[in-house]
C-alpha cells in the first residue's frame, strides 16, 4: 500500500532527513543543544533561541492523542481513505504532531496510547509517519 | 495614556448579494467600496490609503495593484497584511495608525470574494501543499473543519464543554438572522435541530459551521479633520490589538486563541474592559470560534464558555452580552470565506443606532473581533474596540 493519491510531502533541504528517517522506520525530532528545545517540525534554527546548534534525536514513536476529530466528508480526498481521524498526538518526548490516527474512529479517544506506524510513498525516501492504538 | 489623534470609521458597506454568479470578484470590490465612500460622503478621489487581504482568485502577493488598477486609486499608503478572515479587523486598525501618521486621511478597506459561484468546498476541502507547514500537516487532511473540530473536542475534554452549549450560538444567530433580509438562513433553530443535524467533523454538525456565501464589505476610515466635514455620524476606533498565533514547536494549546492578547491589546489601548462593551460582533466561522474568543476576551473564565452562552446570553436585544445581530457567518454572509469585514460593519451599525429594530441594542461602546486562519495551527486574531458618538 502506499500513501498516494493523498497529498505528499514537498521535501526540503531542511527537512530531507526527517522523511528519509521515516522511510527507514524512525520518527525524527529535533533538538536544540543550546536550549534543550525538543521540537517539530524540523527547523535549521532553534525556534525558541536561533541556535543552530539543532541536532536530530530519534523519537520512541510513542506518544498520546492530545486531540483529534473524525472527518465524514473531504472533497478532493480518496473517498475510501472516509472517515479520516486527524489528529495532534502528543510525543513522550513533547511536541505535538499532526498525524493520523489509523484505527476505527471509534477506538480513539482524548489521552489513548498510541504509537508510530510508516505508510510508504512512491518515492523510497519519504515516508509518512501515522499512529495506531498502542495495544494493536 | 499619551494622548492620541482620534480616528474614525465614517463609512460602511455590507454587499446585499450572497450568490453572484453573474459578476467578477473585482466588480464587487468596486460595488462595496462605491457604497461605503456614499455612506461616508466622501468620493473615490478622497482615497489615499488603500487596505485589503489576498485577491483569492487572483495572483497572491500583487493583491494592492491589482485592486488601485481595477478602482482607479492612487494611494500614498498600502498596506494588505493578510492573515485570513481576521485581516479586515486588522486593516481597521492598521489604518488608524496610518492617519495617525500622517501617511493617509481617507482609508479605504475592502473585502470581495465568491466562494460560492465557484463551488469551492471551503472548510472540508483538500489543499494542495504550499507552505512548509502544509508538508507536516495538510497531508493528513487537515481541513478548516478538522482543525476547528480538534478545537472542540479538546475543550470538551478539559471544560466538559457540550455540544448543546454550542448549538446555543447558533440558536442566537438564527435568532438574530430572522430579521436580516439579506441573511442567508432566516429561519430560527433550536439547539435539537443543531445537534441533530448531521456531523461533518467530530464534535462539529453541519449546523456548528457557518454560511459559504459570495459578495463583500468595505469600510472608509478618515482622520479627525476630515470628518469635522462630514455630516454621517462616524464611529472612533478608542483601541486595537493583533496576535498572530502558531503552532510554537509544538506546544500549541488548542483550547486558547490570540484573542488573549489581542483583546487585552486592544483594551488597553481603549481604557476599557470586557464589563464596558454593550455589543460584541465576534467571528464565527464556526460555533466553537465564538466560544473559544468569548472566554480569551475576558467575557468569562477560560472552561466556562459553554455555560456562559447558555439561556440566551448573546441574544439581542436582552442578553448581557448581545453577539452578531446580522446573523454573522453562521446564518447571514461570510462573503470571500473572510468573516472579519461584515463583524466591523456590523459593530458600526449597532453603535449608529442602524441594526435591525428588533435586535438594536443601546450600544455606545461595542467590540469586533477576528480569528482568521486556522485555529489549531496557526490564526491571526485581531479586536477593536469601537466607540459611537453619544456616548
Amino acid at each position: 500500500m502506499t500513501w498516494e493519491p493523498r497529498p505528499v510531502p514537498e521535501v526540503n533541504p531542511e527537512t530531507d532527513r526527517y522523511w528519509q528517517a521515516a522511510s527507514s522506520g524512525e520518527l525524527l525530532v529535533q533538538e536544540c543543544a543550546d536550549c534543550g528545545l525538543v521540537y517539530h517540525y524540523p527547523r535549521s534554527l532553534c525556534p525558541d533561541c536561533f541556535s543552530e546548534k539543532v541536532e536530530w534525536r530519534e523519537a520512541s514513536g510513542r506518544g498520546e492523542v492530545y486531540s483529534y476529530s473524525t472527518a465524514r466528508t473531504m472533497s478532493g480526498w480518496p473517498e475510501d481513505d472516509l472517515p479520516l481521524v486527524v489528529a495532534y498526538v502528543e510525543l513522550d518526548e513533547g511536541p505535538r504532531i499532526m498525524t493520523n490516527i489509523d484505527a476505527d474512529p471509534e477506538d480513539v479517544a482524548i489521552g489513548a496510547r498510541v504509537e508510530v506506524r510508516f505508510v510508504d510513498t512512491e518515492d523510497e525516501d519519504v515516508s509518512i509517519p501515522v499512529f495506531v492504538p498502542a495495544d494493536a | 495614556m499619551t494622548e492620541r489623534e482620534p480616528a474614525y470609521i465614517a463609512g460602511a458597506f455590507e454587499h446585499p448579494t450572497r450568490e453572484a454568479p453573474d459578476k467578477s470578484t473585482m466588480q464587487l470590490h468596486a460595488e462595496v467600496a462605491k457604497g461605503a465612500l456614499a455612506d461616508a460622503g466622501l468620493s473615490k478621489d478622497d482615497v489615499n490609503g488603500l487596505f485589503t487581504a489576498g485577491v483569492p482568485e487572483y495572483q497572491s502577493g500583487l493583491s494592492p495593484l491589482v485592486i488601485a488598477d481595477y478602482l482607479g486609486i492612487d494611494a500614498s499608503y498600502v498596506d494588505t497584511t493578510d492573515y485570513g478572515g481576521s485581516s479586515y479587523i486588522a486593516h481597521v486598525g492598521h489604518a488608524v495608525s496610518a492617519i495617525r501618521d500622517g501617511k493617509c486621511d481617507v482609508a479605504l478597506i475592502t473585502l470581495a470574494g465568491r466562494p460560492r459561484s465557484r463551488g469551492q468546498a471551503t472548510g472540508s476541502g483538500a489543499r494542495e501543499i504550499r507552505t512548509v507547514q502544509d508538508s507536516f500537516e495538510r497531508i493528513y487532511g487537515a481541513t478548516n473543519i478538522t482543525m476547528y473540530g480538534m478545537a472542540a473536542q479538546r475543550h470538551m475534554h478539559e471544560h466538559g464543554t457540550t455540544a448543546e452549549q454550542l448549538a446555543e450560538i447558533r440558536v442566537a444567530a438564527s435568532q438574530h438572522a430572522q430579521y436580516n433580509d439579506d441573511a442567508m438562513f432566516q429561519d430560527p433553530v433550536t439547539v435539537e435541530d443543531v445537534v441533530e443535524s448531521r456531523v461533518v467533523a467530530d464534535p462539529l454538525h453541519l449546523l456548528d459551521c457557518c454560511v459559504i456565501s459570495d459578495g463583500g464589505g468595505a469600510l472608509v476610515l478618515v482622520s479627525e479633520d476630515v470628518r469635522d466635514d462630514l455630516d454621517r455620524e462616524a464611529v472612533e476606533v478608542l483601541g486595537h490589538g493583533e496576535a498572530p498565533s502558531h503552532h510554537d514547536a509544538g506546544r500549541i494549546d488548542i483550547t486558547r486563541t490570540g484573542a488573549e492578547s489581542s483583546g487585552e491589546r486592544a483594551f488597553a489601548e481603549a481604557g476599557l474592559g470586557p464589563a464596558d462593551i454593550d455589543y460584541a460582533s465576534i467571528y464565527d466561522s464556526f460555533t466553537i470560534t465564538v466560544l473559544e474568543a468569548i472566554e480569551d476576551l475576558g467575557f468569562c473564565e477560560k472552561g466556562e464558555g459553554g455555560e456562559f452562552v447558555e439561556g440566551g446570553t448573546l441574544q439581542a436585544p436582552d442578553g448581557d452580552l448581545p453577539f452578531n445581530t446580522d446573523g454573522g457567518g453562521l446564518c447571514s454572509n461570510h462573503p470571500a470565506n473572510r468573516g472579519g469585514m461584515t463583524k466591523v460593519i456590523e459593530a458600526v451599525r449597532q453603535l449608529r443606532g442602524e441594526a435591525n429594530p428588533e435586535v438594536q441594542v443601546d450600544a455606545d461602546i461595542a467590540l469586533a473581533h477576528g480569528t482568521g486562519g486556522s485555529i489549531a495551527t496557526r490564526h491571526g486574531a485581531a479586536t477593536v474596540v469601537l466607540g459611537g458618538e453619544g456616548r
